[in-house]
């Protein structure tokens, strides 16, 4: 430990690289530990708990909590909770192949800007994040409603009543994920996509590839780095997602956010709250896993 | 109908002519080989004839078929790229394979072509491996091998040597005009390097500034160049500047004696290091008196530069010479070339 050694260039001891480097690691970690290890072990520890009658929790283990999520109720079986999850899993998997979908194009767009006036393309792209996200929502209540253009067309292809405003409804809670989500996809992917090789794909024409050749061999390899970063940074937010669909999707379209939020809040159920919490934590960590086995070569942490 | 044919071709990029009227007939199963220092327009031309460029005008036609107006894929045409443009997700097995698969030939004609290629190419044990795990020269065989399964009608190599070592780049020229030679394919090589040009060539063509200045075979534009860049870019020359009057060139190094009068009054003529001789007594013709004032020792050979001039010649190193001894040079007429413009 106290033998001499050179250090990226800098003479110095074992002993003291290893203070200096206790010294810069510990504040991070111990806000770590406080603040996201330890909460989140009793969370694990709430979540076994139970309601008493006054909405404060009691400490006695029961597995009660988790037979509810999975619909087993006194009245018998449900699949409400289940549908809750599953529909936040397919919410945030649409949103991320919609906002992927959108991303492609309006990257390849930005990137063959000359260099002036593509920053101020990226600025567009990302000056939404500069506006509090409730604001945000409720622009699209305002962009929905009756007397706007979009209602209006949606009610002349008779896809809504007459007067109606766009929301709540589904297709209101998809626009506003997407309209959320897209520069977290769209950032990453253009950071792939302006160092892209072109003679990659002038390589893939000379070899008679078709355009879906290119794009799997020569394009969707190179952007891969970014595009994996964009689908993480969307698909974990967005399966947690309260705000928007509760705004915009009002009670037809609940999410598992607002029903943790709800639990947290109105309910007051604490214990049933974390372990909704806790099997949305697995579900995540389950989806990463999947989509790591899928990309071997995708680094997720 | 057989070879390729340029005829007219120009291109410009804003108001930089890159290609200027080149109008060019490479035969069939020739070795081809453009060159030119960067920015003469030989990759653009290659380019252009791969279908990655689009030319202004002019016209490309390939064994008497027309195909100025075809894209990339649809000429039977394949490329070499100077980084070699390997799909670093695919192995090498993979990358040969690309071309085929993307004409959906059958899986088992697909392994024996590829298997064949990467054989002859002295690839076959590296078949499943990835371009990173490979050298350059390996990725560089690759790059070949991925083109040349594909049998094109004409085989394009944009540098593929620029990222090799100095030695093994010498070797890699004499395997590909091997190669070339069994096949009896078309190649056309984009080069700046000189040597290369002369290993691997049926045919030069120099470019200079968009326009082809000077073609022929090796022997023809090293030992013949028609002007002073040519005789400059292809090797060294001594270049003597001088009037030509009563049958005889006038120079500040001597009156000289020439095979073939020069067009022109006053002008260059031009003369090789190698094929100015060294000898004890005054030559007959041609007599040059010269000091010697700088000596390279290049293994091969001694590079000697003498006064006046300075004259450089090039000669073996078991030449018994010394710094600042006199020496007369011999200059025989036919080793001198008169220039042009």
């Amino acid at each position: 430990m106290n033998k001499l050694m050179i250090w990226y260039g800098e003479l110095i001891t074992g002993k003291k690289l290893f203070k200096r480097g206790l010294f810069f690691l510990t504040p991070g970690m111990l806000w770590l530990i406080f603040f996201l290890v330890l909460p989140g072990l009793i969370l694990v520890l709430v979540s076994f708990a139970s309601r008493g009658a006054y909405g404060q929790l009691i400490w006695e283990f029961s597995l009660e909590n988790y037979k509810r999520l999975l619909g087993f109720g006194i009245f018998g079986w449900t699949p409400d909770y289940i549908l809750i999850l599953w529909r936040s899993v397919w919410v945030a998997l649409v949103t991320t192949v919609l906002s992927v979908l959108l991303s492609y194009p309006l990257c390849f767009y930005i990137a063959r800007k000359p260099e002036r006036t593509r920053y101020l393309w990226l600025t567009i792209v990302i000056i939404p994040f500069w506006t509090n996200m409730v604001i945000r929502t409720y622009a699209w209540f305002l962009i929905l409603a009756p007397d706007m253009l979009p209602a209006k067309i949606a009610a002349f292809f008779n896809f809504i009543e007459p007067g109606m405003p766009l929301y709540p409804s589904a297709f209101a809670v998809y626009l506003g994920m997407v309209s959320m989500f897209l520069p977290f996809v769209a950032l990453p992917l253009f950071s792939s996509i302006e160092r892209l090789d072109w003679t990659l794909v002038e390589a893939a024409q000379d070899l008679y590839a078709s355009n879906t050749r290119v794009f799997k061999h020569a394009i969707l390899p190179q952007t891969l780095p970014g595009l994996s970063v964009g689908i993480i940074l969307t698909l974990v937010p967005a399966m947690g997602m309260f705000v928007v669909p509760d705004l915009l999707g009002g009670a037809k379209y609940m999410l598992v956010g607002n029903l943790i939020q709800q639990q947290f809040g109105s309910s007051r159920d604490w214990a049933f709250g974390a372990a909704i919490s806790m099997s949305l934590m697995v579900l995540t960590m389950y989806s990463l896993y999947l989509y790591k086995r899928r990309n071997k070569d995708i680094n997720l942490l | 109908m057989k070879g390729l044919y340029l005829e007219g071709i120009n291109k410009t990029y804003g108001k930089i002519k890159a290609v200027q009227n080149i109008s060019q007939e490479i035969h069939s199963g020739e070795f081809f080989t453009l060159l030119g220092p960067s920015g003469c327009g030989k990759t653009t031309l290659l380019r252009m004839i791969a279908g990655l460029e689009l030319q202004d005008s002019g016209k490309i036609i390939l064994e008497g078929e027309d195909i100025t107006a075809l894209p990339a894929i649809k000429r039977q045409i394949n490329t070499v790229f100077q980084n070699y443009a390997l799909f670093p997700h695919l192995n090498v097995f993979e990358n040969v394979a690309f071309g085929l698969r993307s004409r959906k030939i059958p899986g088992p004609e697909v392994d024996k072509r590829v298997k064949k290629t990467l054989d002859m190419l002295e690839l076959g044990q590296m078949s499943t491996r990835y371009p990173h795990q490979l050298s350059g020269g390996q990725n560089q065989r690759v790059a070949l091998s991925r083109a040349l399964v594909n049998e094109p009608k004409i085989l394009l190599l944009d540098e593929p040597m620029s990222a090799l070592d100095a030695k093994l780049r010498a070797q890699v020229q004499v395997e590909l005009r091997r190669l070339q030679q069994k096949l009896g394919q078309t190649f056309i090589l984009v080069t700046h390097d000189q040597d290369e040009a002369l290993v691997v060539s049926d045919r030069i063509a120099v470019m200079k500034d968009g326009k082809i200045i000077q073609f022929g075979t090796p022997t023809e534009v090293y030992e013949y160049p028609r002007n002073k860049f040519v005789a400059e870019f292809l090797g060294t020359a001594n270049l003597i500047e001088g009037t030509y009057r009563n049958g005889q060139f006038h120079s500040d190094l001597g009156i000289f004696e020439l095979e073939k009068p020069p067009e022109w009054e006053k002008g260059l003529i031009a003369i090789r290091p190698e094929w100015i001789k060294i000898s004890d007594t005054k030559p007959e013709k041609n007599a040059v008196r010269a000091k010697v004032t700088e000596m390279i020792y290049r293994g091969t050979n001694l590079d000697i530069w003498l006064s006046p001039g300075p004259i450089r010649i090039r000669t073996s190193t078991y030449k018994d010479i010394k710094l600042g001894d006199e020496v007369w040079l011999d200059m025989a007429p036919k080793e001198i070339v008169v220039l042009y413009e």
